[in-house]
């Protein structure tokens, strides 16, 4: 493609690929047996998920009685996971949708997976608040359908609710774009494949032929689909920061949060991707494809996000300050030096001060810093909405029922248990579907790949021999 | 393609620029080209082959004014006249609080349809057998096909003289 490319972009597409060698390098790890390591990990993610099944009997059959919630902390680590797993969820969307708007072409190389991460991490986010119910039998009374109870209708007013709008819009349309992405990748290995295994992905194809006409369709559909989820992705997290915002508990109550929460989205979001990419390039071998570039790329949105939450932070403290409401200023106090004190510690630690290594570009540029520093933020990021959940819980109006939360084994199996949830389903998409885009990446091959990043490109020569 | 037994002559390129020059040539040439088949989006095919912009978005308007339009009515009848209840003060009919699942599921109708739609049109659905010209399209191999029932014998050679002027690398003919 003659597109203009400025001879200072790293390239993307690293190795001096063909069309060929892409298709192969991205298609072999779903035409192999796994290797020993993939085995290893699909053991624990297996066996933590037998501690989430178990964990799920635990509190169906016994009630949620088995968790530790109490009169004022109605809400502790069930809804502290589920706000976790959303924001988690949220870089997907943001890598597919908002960087295809913005024509970043560093999307291509990671946005299969992080779409599949979205996918997997808000299925894990939905089981909280389903368990959270109580009666989990009886959950279908969240949707509004005609019923014989007058027809009693549920409350939409509440931000509850529309949470439900939320996150099921969300989790169907990230199914939508995620596996319209797919078909062509699918329709690829179904034209490797031999016998059983061609039926089968020839199936998940739909038919896919590559028809020029199809593919215009599919670009269309793509570009609308990612305008339409650019919005969606913001509102989900703004609605989930609703729940908090429009009660009238201090510390909750304030108009920061939709933009703070999304910020704090997007940060966790992208490390758990950094998480997963930095595993997955090493052991299906694709350090071509999510090159030192995209880690650079996406730590520089850590950066951003991360400062952004570090002066939301900031700012919430400032403006408990100045309110002069004295209810206000004590829950502000109660978090930074309350009992909860190590939490805000942990929080101001990992989301704040450590990821400001990312403003030396050796930093950015460095697989163990990167990774380490992942899963710093994804901790970070827990002990933020536990620090906003429970310690404001904890010390509400009345001195007399303030108490102190510590989980149950069963909370604690259910969070363990939901990291083995996710891991199961992201180990099993990275055997059955291509980790990377195959189409997407060959589409920016002639104006990213490093064999044609130096003066004129290859496939210009090639055209003038033609003509 | 939804006839049965039809003959189909088709080039295979090696280059998405080498495509690109070929069908202009097809164009100079006036030669009917069929459906060209690549194993990515390439830009700049639509002009050359007329197409018209898609109008998927179209679809994704109507269903998403659909969307709006029910969730918002929907809430105010219930919150109106099938069921009027006082929450937090509020009035009955609290356009704001409708606001966020109005917008939820303008999104979700237009998402829907416009894949359903999307798929529909292009006659694709899980199961569906369509049938290839060669393994290596969806792989590294640009395709241009012509039918090749509807040209004559003078026709058809004009066609492969032209595979081979704009350095085709392979030419085949396949019945499907």
């Amino acid at each position: 493609m003659s597109s203009v490319v400025s001879p200072i972009r790293q390239p993307l597409v690293t190795g001096g690929k063909t069309y060929h060698q892409i298709t192969e390098d991205i298609c072999s790890p779903t035409e192999r047996m796994p290797g020993t390591m993939w085995f290893i990990a699909f053991a624990a993610s297996i066996a933590l998920l037998g501690v989430f099944a178990f964990s799920v009997f635990w509190t169906v059959y016994y009630g949620i009685g088995s968790w530790n919630l109490n009169r004022t902390i109605g809400w502790s680590w069930d809804i502290t996971n589920f706000v976790w797993w959303v924001g988690i969820g949220h870089a997907g969307t943001l890598i597919s949708a908002i960087l295809l708007l913005f024509r970043q072409k560093w999307r291509t190389g990671v946005n299969r997976a992080a779409e599949a991460m979205t996918i997997f991490a808000v299925i894990c986010a939905g089981q909280y608040p389903l368990l959270h119910v109580g009666r989990i039998w009886l959950v279908f009374f969240i949707f509004p359908y005609p019923n014989t109870r007058g027809p009693l209708w549920v409350n939409f007013n509440s931000p509850l609710l529309w949470d439900v709008f939320a996150i099921s819009t969300y989790l169907t349309v990230s199914l939508l774009f995620w596996y319209t992405g797919l078909v062509p990748d699918f329709a690829t290995i179904r034209d490797r494949a031999k016998g059983i295994r061609k039926r089968i992905y020839n199936g998940l194809s739909f038919g896919w032929t590559g028809s020029a006409k199809h593919w215009q369709r599919w670009e269309a559909l793509s570009l609308i689909l990612a305008g339409l989820s650019t919005p969606l992705v913001l509102s989900v997290h703004t609605i989930v920061s609703f729940d908090f915002a429009t009660s009238v508990i201090p510390g909750w109550h304030t108009t920061i949060f939709p933009p703070y929460f999304v910020a704090g989205a997007v940060f966790s979001g992208f490390a758990m991707v950094q998480t997963l990419m930095i595993i997955t390039r090493k052991v299906l071998k694709l350090e071509d494809y999510i090159t030192l570039e995209h880690m650079e790329s996406m730590n520089k949105v850590i950066l951003v996000t991360g400062t952004i939450v570090g002066v939301a932070y900031l700012t919430e403290l400032f403006i408990a300050w100045y309110s002069g409401y004295v209810y206000e200023q004590f829950a502000f106090y109660n978090r930074v030096l309350g009992p909860f004190y190590w939490s805000y510690i942990g929080m101001m630690t990992c989301n704040v001060l450590s990821p400001q290594i990312f403003w030396w570009k050796k930093m950015r540029r460095n697989v163990f810093v990167t990774f380490v520093m992942s899963l710093f933020v994804n901790v970070g990021m827990w002990f933020e909405r536990f620090v906003i959940i429970a310690t404001t819980l904890a010390r509400d109006y009345i001195p007399s029922s303030w108490s102190y939360y510590t989980p149950t084994w069963v909370e604690i199996g259910l969070f363990v248990g939901t990291i083995g949830l996710f891991f199961t389903l992201f180990l099993l998409f990275t055997r059955v579907a291509p980790v990377v885009a195959i189409a997407e990446v060959k589409s920016i091959l002639k104006s990213s790949g490093d064999q044609y990043s130096h003066g004129s490109h290859g496939a210009e020569n090639e055209k003038e021999a033609v003509n | 393609m939804e006839n049965q037994n039809k003959s189909v002559l088709f080039g295979l390129y090696n280059d998405e620029e080498v495509l690109l020059s070929a069908i202009e040539k097809a164009n100079d040439q006036h030669l009917e080209i069929m459906e060209v088949f690549t194993p990515f989006p390439v830009h700049g095919i639509d002009e050359l082959l007329g197409f018209t912009e898609s109008r998927l978005h179209i679809v994704g308007f109507i269903f998403g004014a659909i969307g709006a339009s029910f969730a918002f009515l929907f809430m105010t009848w219930v919150f109106t006249s099938d069921w009027p209840i006082i929450f937090g003060g509020k009035p009955y009919f609290s356009a704001p609080a409708f606001i966020p699942i109005t917008f939820e599921l303008t999104v979700l109708f237009a998402s829907i349809a416009m894949v359903v739609t999307f798929y529909a049109i292009c006659g694709l659905w899980p199961g569906k057998v369509n049938p290839t010209l060669d393994d290596r399209i969806t792989d590294d191999k640009f395709c241009i096909a012509f039918d090749a029932d509807a040209h004559s014998k003078e026709e058809l050679n004009a066609i492969k003289l032209f595979f081979s002027e704009t350095l085709a690398e392979e030419v085949h003919t396949k019945d499907i």
